[in-house]
């Protein structure tokens, strides 16, 4: 409605993209569009994120130093076998009598290291050969777009699915891929395309921008400019790209946890579910409404949060 | 045209000698030999040896006339992969599996597709009212809610507790009655992610000019959205649907796992636990020529939806 009003809007001078889309409006402009100081809902979806990995944060610290509180003690029994949700027990008890609460806390951690390693790898992959191909043109950019465009050309939870069952307790260095290295390999080594083609599609567009051709005047060397130059301007994509993509390797873990191709001796939310499978015709819902739940929450979050950081970064979509 | 549609195909090439090339490190490099497990456990050396040399693979890798890589090349394109871990044709187990898959994911194809763009042009029309906001909540809010869930729940309290759907497939039983409640599923699974991708694609329509001088010509809004914002926002959604086409061979892996289907995507799930290569390397293989080849449809069709998209 108040295009005209938005167009007019850009950032001022001196200013960078990122302080731009931090920075408070100085007027409403409309009710979905602006930064994220307005929206309450970006934050309290912050909020929960954080919480989130707060919770696997401590999870790890605990095993480390060998705390003993709830969620580092899953195994312990505490009560008899499939007890419902009560005050004592919030969500009920499984088949071992372990607490289904400690388990969904525990799960968070699995999820998370999952999701977070396997975002690593694929921008660690994705970054560097979008960036090459970009700049450089020529053949490397034909051998990467090869590479990207024949591993797209899989249907991808198939081909995570491949790279899982051939990955899964294989030796790679010396070192044996169990649990949930193979699972966060798998993930990692097949999501980098859309990362990689993004930023290839970028840098060109960025290659013969005043600020390349001066440092190229002043010899900077191609790694600098690469580096140094190009990559900070177009890592916004990365970051909105990461939350976006942060919910599907969420989810990716759990179904591969359900398959049976992930963490085997530990709670997570796919084993739990894939508990649950049987437990349901028995009348035993709470294993997988707990584990539903915490995926339902981390993933609202992430979602509205990836939205909202979006709407904030990419400078385009506000100008519109 | 022809020339356009002929470039196109030779660029496929290189695409699927990729996927060939992929398949058979994946698949034939990395996880070593496998005569071990195809003979059984305890066979004796004899027949180890036997296997080796029926499945070709005591030949070099590579760099050799025969050779199992051109080996592989020759089987694939003529769609020949051999026999499974129990022994059955790899290519009869999959033509068997096609039938029951595609009477899941089609209507559910169908399903999505024609809900969420209907809706998605209502909810692009009604942009900033209540109807707008909810819809935008309950889209995330599907989004967010794990594909498995919406299985396990639907199939507990439709199929289990409610008696309404058979809780399994039943050979006995007509398919449509057992296809009912998976394609229920999968629609409602599948439809925030697509409600909300449409939404935004209509919402940039609905922005241009030409949707202004449309509205200021007096058109009604029926003629508006069906006539000029659904035939200028048709690209991406061919690109979307395109996409998905291949996915409908593979069938909902999921849904059919949960509801013992007989289709694609129960057998890749029984081959992942069996880690029965032969069989994930022919899906994988088919579903990627699939692929390639709805991405050419794709590229054709835009020309003829859009007349300014030319072909050189």
């Amino acid at each position: 409605m108040n295009n005209q009003q938005n167009k007019t809007e850009m950032a001022p001078k001196g200013i960078s993209l990122w302080q731009d889309g931090l920075r408070k409006p100085a007027r409403r402009t409309s009710l979905w569009v602006g930064g994220l100081h307005r929206r309450k809902l970006a934050m309290a979806s912050f909020v929960i994120i954080v919480v989130y990995f707060l919770l696997a944060g401590l999870i790890y610290v605990g095993e480390i130093f060998n705390w003993q509180w709830a969620a580092v003690k899953w195994s312990e029994q505490i009560g008899k076998q499939y007890q419902p949700p009560s005050a004592q027990h919030i969500f009920g008890t499984d088949i071992f009598g372990q607490s289904v609460f400690r388990k969904t806390l525990y799960g968070a951690k699995i999820s998370l290291t999952v999701a977070l390693c396997a975002s690593f790898v694929s921008i660690a992959i994705g970054v560097p050969l979008g960036a090459l191909a970009g700049y450089f043109r020529g053949i490397i950019d034909d051998i990467i777009v090869w590479i990207y465009s024949t591993l797209s050309s899989i249907p991808y939870i198939l081909l995570i699915l491949a790279f899982a069952v051939v990955l899964r307790d294989r030796t790679l260095f010396g070192h044996k891929l169990t649990g949930i290295t193979s699972v966060y390999l798998a993930i990692g080594l097949t999501s980098w395309v859309g990362l990689c083609r993004l930023i290839r599609g970028e840098v060109i567009k960025h290659k013969e921008r005043q600020y390349v051709l001066a440092a190229r005047s002043y010899g900077c060397s191609n790694s600098r400019i690469i580096f140094r130059h190009l990559l900070p301007n177009v890592f916004h994509l990365v970051i909105i790209d990461f939350s976006i993509r942060f919910v599907a390797f969420i989810h990716a873990e759990v179904i591969l946890s359900f398959l049976g191709l992930g963490e085997a001796n530990r709670p997570s939310w796919g084993a739990m579910i894939n508990d649950a499978r049987i437990e349901m015709s028995r009348g035993v819902w709470w294993q997988m409404a707990a584990a539903t739940l915490a995926i339902f929450f981390i993933s609202l979050a992430l979602n509205i949060f990836g939205d909202a950081l979006r709407d904030c970064l990419d400078p385009k979509l506000r100008i519109q | 045209m022809t020339t356009y549609i002929i470039r196109r195909l030779l660029y496929t090439i290189p695409i699927v000698f990729g996927v060939l090339l992929l398949t058979f490190i994946l698949f034939k490099v990395v996880p070593g030999d496998p005569a071990i497990q195809i003979a059984g456990k305890g066979a004796s050396p004899q027949v180890i040896e036997e296997v080796r040399q029926e499945y070709g693979l005591s030949k070099p890798l590579f760099l050799s006339w025969d050779s199992q890589f051109l080996n592989h090349l020759k089987n694939a394109l003529t769609f020949d992969f051999g026999r499974a871990l129990d022994r059955e044709q790899v290519i009869d187990k999959i033509k068997r599996g096609l039938g029951p898959s595609l009477a899941i994911t089609i209507p559910m194809f169908l399903g999505i597709l024609i809900i969420s763009v209907g809706m998605s042009l209502f909810v692009a029309f009604a942009r900033g009212t209540v109807w707008d906001v909810l819809v935008v909540v309950i889209c995330v809010a599907g989004m967010s809610i794990p594909y498995l869930s919406f299985i396990l729940f639907g199939q507990y309290f439709l199929a289990y507790k409610w008696w309404i759907f058979p809780v399994f497939f039943e050979p006995d039983l007509p398919l449509y009655k057992c296809a009912a409640l998976p394609v229920l599923i999968g629609v409602a699974a599948g439809l925030g992610a697509n409600l909300h991708f449409y939404r935004t694609v209509m919402l940039d329509e609905m922005r241009n000019d030409y949707v202004r001088t449309a509205f200021a010509k007096g058109l009604s809004t029926k003629r508006v959205l069906f006539k000029h914002v659904l035939k200028n926002a048709m690209v991406p959604i061919i690109t979307r649907v395109t996409l998905t086409i291949p996915y409908l061979f593979l069938g909902s892996l999921l849904l059919e796992r949960f509801f013992g289907i007989p289709g694609l995507g129960y057998l890749m799930v029984e081959a992942t636990s069996s880690r029965d290569y032969f069989v994930i390397n022919a899906m994988t293989y088919i579903s990627a020529i699939l692929f390639v080849i709805f991405n050419l449809l794709a590229d054709i069709c835009y020309a003829l939806v859009d007349p300014r998209v030319s072909f050189e």
